[in-house]
This record gives C-alpha cells, structure tokens and sequence, in this order.
C-alpha cells in the first residue's frame, strides 16, 4: 500500500514536469511567431533613433584636453624676448628617440645660445622627456594636436620654426604651465 | 502618313510618361541613401552626413559625382564582355518594373491585367545581374557572392510567390489596380489583417530579396569582403548600387499595394475623419505608406545582426513556405464563407 502511493505522487510530479515544459514549448513557439525578440530589439534602436547625438563635430567643436597634452614642439623666450635656451643639451641627451640635433657657439655678447636646434617629428615619441629636463623651460610641447607636412622634409622642424611656434602660442603654453606648476 | 504621326506621338507620350516616372524615382533612390544614412546614423547616436548643403542634403549628389569621376576598372582575367553588361542587367529589371505600378486611380503607365506576375518576374530577372556579376569577375569572392546571392534569392521568392498567392486568391485578380480598389473601404478592410502571416512572409522576403540586412550573406563585409560587386569600380557599382535601392523602394510599393490599400486613404469610413482628410490626394496616401516601409528597411538594418546563412535557408525552406501554405488554405475557407468585410 506505501509503495503504491509512492508511485502515484512521482508520476503525478512527472505529469507536471512535463506539462510545464510543454507550456514553456508553447509560449516560446507564440513569442517567435509573433517576432517578440525582434520588437524588443527595434525597440532598443527606436529608443537610440530620439537620444541625444554624442558626435563632437572635430574641426569646430574638439574635446577638452589636459594641460598635460604633448603636442608639436615649440622653444619660448623670455618676456624680454631672448630665447631661453641656453644650449645645454640635456634634451639631447635625454631624447630616447634621439630626435633632436644641437649645435651651439658663444653668441657675440659672450652669451652660450644654440646656431642649430632641430626636431625630426618622424622620431619624435612625444614622450615630454626634452620638456622635463629643460632647466629653463625653453622646449616646451604645446597641446597643438592638428598638424600637417606637406613636403619631405617639413617633418624637421627648425630653431626658427620652434620659436615661431613659441611666439605665436606663448599665451596659451604659459598658461597651460601656470595651471600645472604646482604638481611640477 | 496620318498613322505615322500619330504612331511617333504615342510613341512620345510613352517616353514622356516614362521619364516622369524614372526621373522621380532616381531622385527618390538618390534620398534614400541620405535617409539610410542618416536613419542608420541616428539610430548609433550619431548625425549622419551633415557637410554638404544644408542637413547635408546634397550628399548623395556628391557621392554620385565622385563616382562618375572614378575609373571603371575591368579586371584583366574577367569575361570582359559580361563584366559590362552585368550591372545594366540589374538595373533594367528593377526599372522597368515601374512601368505596371499604379501610383494612383489611373495614374499607372501599362495597366496591364497580369501586373502582379510581371512584378514577380522582373524582380527575380535582376538575379541575372548579380549571378552574371560573380562568375564575370572571375574573383572567388565575388563568385560566392553570387552563388550566396542566387540560393538566396530563388528560395525566397518560392514564398512570396506564395504570399502573393494569397493576395490573388484574395482579390480575385492580378491588376494591380484593381487589387487596390478591391481593398476600398479604410484601414480595416486592408489585406494586411486577413493576410497578417502572409504579409509578414511577404515583408521578411522582400528585405531577404533586395539582400539587405539581416539578410546580406551575398556582400557580407566580414566574410567576402563585398560579394559579387567587389571587382566593380565608380559607375559600374553605382549601378549596382542604385538597382539595390531601387529594388528596396519596389519591395516598399508592392506592400503598400497589395496590403495597405495603395492609394487609399486609411480613414474611409471613420465618420469625422474622413470629412477631414478627403482633400489629400491618393500619390500622397501611397507615398506616406512607402516611406513607412523604407523606414522599417532601414530600422531593420540599423537593428539586427546577420544571419548565418544555414539560417537563412531554414527559415526560408522551413518557414515560411509551410506558413503560406497553410494560410493559403485558411485562406480559401475563408473566401468560401465569403467572411465579411474582406471578401463578401
């Protein structure tokens, strides 16, 4: 009599395992037919198609950048308008591309101050090394990010070139200087 | 002499009825890459081409440039001869369709009383284009393109032959025009309810025929690099390109014809309404439920991921064509107990 009943309640457990299953069949047979996982992913696009756009429009709009960014090159002077560099050629020294070329002769006055100073940007790193060894912070790297050649050779930039670059962003590289002297 | 004359004139009239269809459509093709491009843009939280012209409206013009001025190049193994005529043989297809289109009550060039056959083989004429593309190439890739292309097609068009069946059955006849009219009556009466499986049939083997996503295995970027037009180079792939759109825009027309009442207005017989909207013209209704498909094309493809292609065999072969079948026999009940309002 015990064995019997025992019998009876697993298959009714079975009976309803399977019944279950069944349902499920029958439910996920319904979803298909009606494309359900399909709405539910137009749905997701539907939604993106009103978000708001996240393009940044590159040349008018550009992302904040850190005062830390190592752009193209450039030498500063002093307020005064001598060059700053000195020709001590750490920055040679510590360049690990060996990007950059000095050469230097007394000025006139008796002053030390570079005759060649050049970058080969096809070398360069942009690793800041020159910027961080400078004693007098001539070299510095601007946070210009956009910059072309045109022609072989460009890609060296000249003692002129550099200051040029200086002069014409000392504003901005000194002000970039100023915000980050403190963790220097 | 008088016969001549009036022969040249029937003649002009033809080509003038012609040229505004095709002109029209063309421009409308040209848009529909800026809208795919834009809809697609926006549905990945981007603006889409925004350059040229205001909302970069003149892109397409721009694209189109670009390609007249680039060289056609034909490679030095491939059937030269084939190689030319295969993108003409996509794009003739795809237009002349146009020509049994009715675009409201009249406004249709030949209205022809088999428009829905031959809407049914000139869309699987264009075929020729893509398997004659692959095998001139004479390139692996752009042959198994084709062959993906060319299995895909044939099996999809077993079931919208069928669903179009259903749609025959259900207005007693193959003019186009007088499926719309069959239809008359506002939204309820439409086929899309007493033919909803057959239509979705239609609808998911008309995206599986213009081979676009989710069921672009022929050009599939990661895989074949672009399928049969990978050889094909400036205008001779724009042709290509613009007979794919083409189809696209066919596909939409012939949904909104045999399943959303065509020309007619969706508020016939909704009392305030209709009063309402009776002075929008019929084109109007019709271009509205066109640009309701294209968009659902280009929702589609902004959404899903592609199909492996033993899938997309399944779901053709397995599918769709027991689906139809069994409709068209519900179908045909139907029709016999005359169940009102469709078929009474």
């Amino acid at each position: 009599m015990k064995t019997k009943t025992t019998t009876t309640t697993t298959t009714t457990t079975e009976t309803k395992i399977k019944s279950v299953t069944l349902l499920q069949k029958l439910k996920q047979i319904a979803q298909s037919f009606i494309l359900w996982e399909l709405l539910i992913g137009l749905k997701v696009t539907g939604r993106h198609f009103f978000a708001r756009k996240v393009t940044i429009q590159y040349p008018e709009e550009k992302t904040p950048a850190s005062v830390r960014f190592r752009g193209i090159h450039a030498l500063r002077r002093y307020p005064n308008g001598e060059e700053r560099c000195i020709a001590c050629k750490l920055c040679e020294v510590v360049c690990p591309a060996l990007a950059i070329t000095i050469e230097a002769e007394p000025r006139k006055d008796g002053s030390r101050r570079t005759t060649l100073y050049e970058i080969d940007l096809f070398k360069c790193i942009y690793c800041g090394f020159c910027e961080e060894s400078c004693p007098v912070d001539a070299i510095v790297e601007t946070s210009i990010a956009d910059y072309h050649f045109e022609k072989r050779g460009e890609n060296i930039l000249t003692k002129e070139k550099l200051l040029a670059i200086g002069d014409k962003y000392e504003k901005e590289i000194a002000a970039a200087r100023t915000i980050d002297a403190k963790y220097r | 002499m008088n016969d001549m004359v009036e022969m040249i004139m029937t003649l002009l009239i033809i080509i003038a009825k012609s040229i505004a269809i095709l002109v029209p459509l063309l421009l409308a093709v040209a848009y529909l890459t800026y809208a795919e491009r834009k809809v697609i843009g926006f549905m990945q939280s981007r603006i889409g081409p925004n350059r040229v012209g205001p909302f970069g409206l003149f892109q397409p013009f721009a694209d189109g440039l670009k390609l007249i001025f680039k060289e056609i190049i034909v490679p030095s193994k491939s059937n030269r001869y084939l190689f030319i005529i295969a993108p003409v043989l996509a794009m003739g297809p795809a237009i002349a369709v146009w020509a049994v289109i009715p675009f409201d009550e009249g406004l249709v060039l030949a209205n022809i009383n088999v428009g829905l056959l031959y809407v049914l083989m000139m869309t699987s004429l264009g075929i020729y284009g893509i398997i004659i593309a692959g095998w001139a190439s004479n390139s692996k890739y752009a042959f198994l393109g084709a062959l993906r292309s060319a299995a895909q097609i044939v099996s999809y068009e077993i079931a919208m032959g069928f669903a179009l069946v259903g749609v025959l059955m259900a207005a007693q006849s193959m003019n186009l025009t007088e499926i719309v009219q069959k239809q008359n009556g506002g939204f309820w009466h439409w086929y899309w309810l007493p033919l909803l499986p057959l239509f979705l049939v239609y609808w998911i083997s008309a995206v599986a025929e213009t081979n676009r996503a989710p069921f672009d295995v022929a050009e599939g970027e990661s895989e074949i690099v672009a399928g049969f037009h990978v050889e094909y180079a400036g205008i001779a792939f724009a042709i290509f390109f613009l007979a794919e759109y083409a189809n696209m825009i066919l596909v939409s027309t012939i949904a909104a014809l045999l399943f959303l009442g065509g020309w007619l207005s969706p508020f016939q017989g909704m009392p305030i309404l209709e009063s309402a909207f009776t002075w929008v013209p019929g084109i109007v209704w019709l271009l509205l439920k066109i640009s309701f498909f294209l968009f659902l094309l280009l929702w589609i493809r902004a959404t899903f991921p592609r199909f492996r292609y033993d899938q997309i065999m399944r779901l053709g072969w397995k599918v769709f064509i027991p689906i139809t079948l069994i409709w068209i026999v519900v179908l045909g009940i139907a029709i016999q107990a005359k169940i009102e309002p469709w078929f009474g």
